[in-house]
């Protein structure tokens, strides 16, 4: 599965054999799946599939039964969101989790405000860190003292961006990154994931869109009613094949 | 809300013959509307983070009890340490303080441990506290009279700052516009982000200025003491409303903890996402809610001189209404400490209003209850860019405020 990688390569990241449950439901059951520097790894299936569980044990949202996680080879603990950041683990949220009523720099540093030395909050030096991160991303956004429930969905998905790089994640997990984007807006988050990729960014992309898995995904993990139905390169399969392990659970023989 | 302010002095000025913008009838109004003020800038924190305490009057009177219970009993007859002692008076209030701490400690570890809705949590503290006076071994006797500094924060002749105190306190006030005009442009130059126009900048120091000298000068230098004659100056309630009210702001918007208060209203899941500690920033609302309460106890059993067991009855409706009527929303997220002020402040003009025109106490209920929902519909009508609605809840509001007001005169 791994054989275009070098074996003496560690991946950035590596799940274990992941086990979540909610009450009876077993929403992940037993999947492995890892991810190297510099390649965005898409986890697909349809509703229900345990895609998003699965990775949002990663984001510390909420943890796993059982499993393993390593993070550059090394075993993990990720209890929470803060466990989830201090590995350089950021996450973009299908809803964006952004709080509507506070400006774009505020929500940028949620939880890791910038403070002056009496420890007040200094909104100074986070709205010139927010401008700074935002000429990279979307140059067009001024907005940065607005609260965000007045910006549109490009510039709210903006946000969400910003905070995930300006914290140098190393490993970024977006969660239906264009759902919500018209299609400008959506080649911006390529672009984006392109550049990211570039720095060495490993990338889970979790998502409904088979189009947009075969245009920006390295591999492709499919998952179907919590288990792993198999990763497969994308070079080496056909979207009629992916859509065959989504739906039917099968796997292609083409592919290993 | 300003205007809204403006409009009820005018009205009420011409409507009571020009009773009402009088120096002594403003200074009034100032310690009247202290106590709720102090506790509303609390309720704003607590509502914006999508909860609700109704056992602040309780809880208010619980602690006014201890407090003149401490300083009438425990201190000078069991300590056997006599009547008013010099340290009397703040070992009081630091044992209220402490102990509205503690309670609003458990009642906030209730609501964000325990799971319980705020709602239920306080209405338990509501009859809890209020019974819990007529187990303190007083049977519920009203405790008078107090310790003579206690008295002073409750305002009164002596519990005033005087003329050239008011003055020094003026001052501190034009000091700190200014500095903090200037320090946050300063601020924002440094980042090289955008800032307002110089004009607008000293324009709204010099506003704020003249504000702060003309109503030390009219209301309170203005306000000659009936007893000695002199300007009794800036009232000990008020003072301690202006600190309390700094102080809450600061916390509000420029620490993380009012950040946090904020961000969990808005959106709760993204405050957690976040890494937010949202259950300790919860539980700490009500810690300040309850030393709030303390302190807003004192002020009014000093003003009594007695602490007496309906101390503080429907307060809890009256501080809510304020940050209601001030632009705190129900629905989270959204509300400033200032407003709730302002709210006070128009709340208690319209009592106290209401009494220069001598209208029964049954009708003041009425129309504040009018103007509370008049509030709160052009609000959230202007919210929606509803100019027309607004209107319209404005029209039925005043005409309805008007008629009870004019059928209730006596």
């Amino acid at each position: 599965m791994s054989s275009t990688h070098a074996p003496t390569r560690t991946p950035l990241v590596e799940m274990r054999d992941i086990h979540v449950s909610f009450g009876g439901l077993r929403a992940v059951d037993g999947v492995t799946i890892d991810l190297f520097p510099g390649e965005v790894v898409a986890v697909v299936g349809g509703n229900g599939a345990g895609k998003s569980t699965l990775v949002h044990t990663l984001a510390g949202a909420h943890p796993a039964d059982s499993g393993q996680i390593l993070v550059n080879g090394q075993p993990v603990t990720i209890a929470n969101p803060r466990d989830a950041r201090t590995h350089g683990v950021e996450v973009i949220y299908q809803r964006l989790a952004l709080a509507d009523n506070i400006d774009a720099a505020a929500n940028v540093f949620l939880g890791r405000e910038l403070r002056t030395r009496s420890g007040a909050l200094d909104d100074s030096a986070m709205a010139s860190a927010t401008r700074d991160v935002m000429k990279r991303l979307n140059p067009r956004f001024k907005n940065l003292s607005t609260a965000v429930r007045s910006l549109s969905g490009g510039q709210r998905q903006s946000v969400a961006i910003a905070r995930a790089v300006h914290f140098n994640a190393k490993i970024l997990i977006m969660d239906e990154p264009t759902a919500a984007l018209g299609p400008a807006e959506t080649e911006q988050v390529r672009e984006l994931i392109e550049q990211l990729k570039s720095e060495g960014i490993g990338i889970f992309l979790i998502s409904h869109d088979i189009h947009d898995v075969f245009d920006l995904a390295d591999r492709i993990s499919v998952m179907m009613q919590g288990r792993l139905v198999g990763t497969v390169e994308k070079n080496k399969v056909t979207k009629d094949e992916v859509l065959a392990m989504i739906i039917m659970g099968q796997k292609p023989t083409s592919a290993s | 809300m300003v205007a809204a302010l403006v409009v009820i002095w005018v009205g009420f000025h011409f409507l009571s013959d020009g009773a009402f913008l009088t120096s002594r009838n403003l200074w009034n109004l100032s310690v009247q509307s202290a106590s709720i003020a102090i506790m509303a800038t609390g309720m704003v924190l607590i509502i914006v983070s999508r909860n609700i305490d109704l056992s602040v009057g309780s809880l208010l009177g619980f602690l006014g009890y201890v407090m003149a219970v401490a300083q009438a009993r425990w201190i000078p007859e069991r300590l056997g340490l006599g009547f008013d002692q010099p340290y009397t008076w703040a070992i009081a209030l630091a044992i209220g303080i402490v102990l509205g701490a503690a309670i609003g400690a458990v009642q906030g570890a209730v609501v964000a441990y325990g799971g319980v809705p705020a709602f239920i949590v306080t209405l338990g503290g509501f009859l809890v506290w209020r019974g819990l006076i007529f187990r303190m071994g007083e049977q519920g006797k009203t405790i008078s009279p107090l310790d003579t500094n206690f008295q002073l924060l409750g305002g009164g002749p002596n519990g005033s700052l005087g003329e050239s105190r008011s003055w020094i306190l003026a001052i501190i006030g034009c000091i700190g516009a200014v500095a903090s005009v200037w320090l946050a442009r300063r601020r924002r130059q440094r980042y090289e982000l955008g800032v307002r126009p110089l004009p607008f900048d000293i324009g709204f120091a010099v506003i704020a200025c003249v504000v702060i000298i003309l109503s030390v000068w009219l209301i309170a230098i203005g306000y000659q003491s009936p007893i000695s004659g002199l300007p009794t100056g800036v009232a000990n309630p008020v003072v301690i409303l202006i600190i309390v009210t700094v102080v809450v702001t600061y916390l509000a918007r420029r620490r993380r903890f009012g950040r946090y208060v904020y961000a969990i209203g808005g959106n709760p899941e993204a405050a957690e996402l976040g890494g937010i500690n949202t259950r300790r920033t919860i539980m700490m609302t009500f810690v300040l809610m309850g030393v709030l309460c303390a302190v807003a106890g004192a002020v009014q059993t000093a003003r009594l001189n007695a602490a007496v067991t309906n101390l503080g009855i429907q307060n809890e409706l009256d501080v809510i209404s304020a940050a209601v009527i001030g632009g705190t929303s129900f629905a989270g997220g959204i509300g400033t400490i200032s407003g709730a002020v302002l709210g006070a402040v128009v709340m208690q003009s319209l009592r106290s209003g209401m009494v220069l025109l001598r209208i029964d106490s049954p009708s003041q209920d009425i129309v504040v209850g009018i103007v509370l929902v008049t509030a709160v519909s052009i609000d959230s009508a202007l919210r929606l860019n509803r100019r027309r609605t607004a209107m319209i809840s404005l029209a039925v509001g005043l005409v309805l405020a008007a008629f009870i007001i004019q059928t209730g005169r006596q």
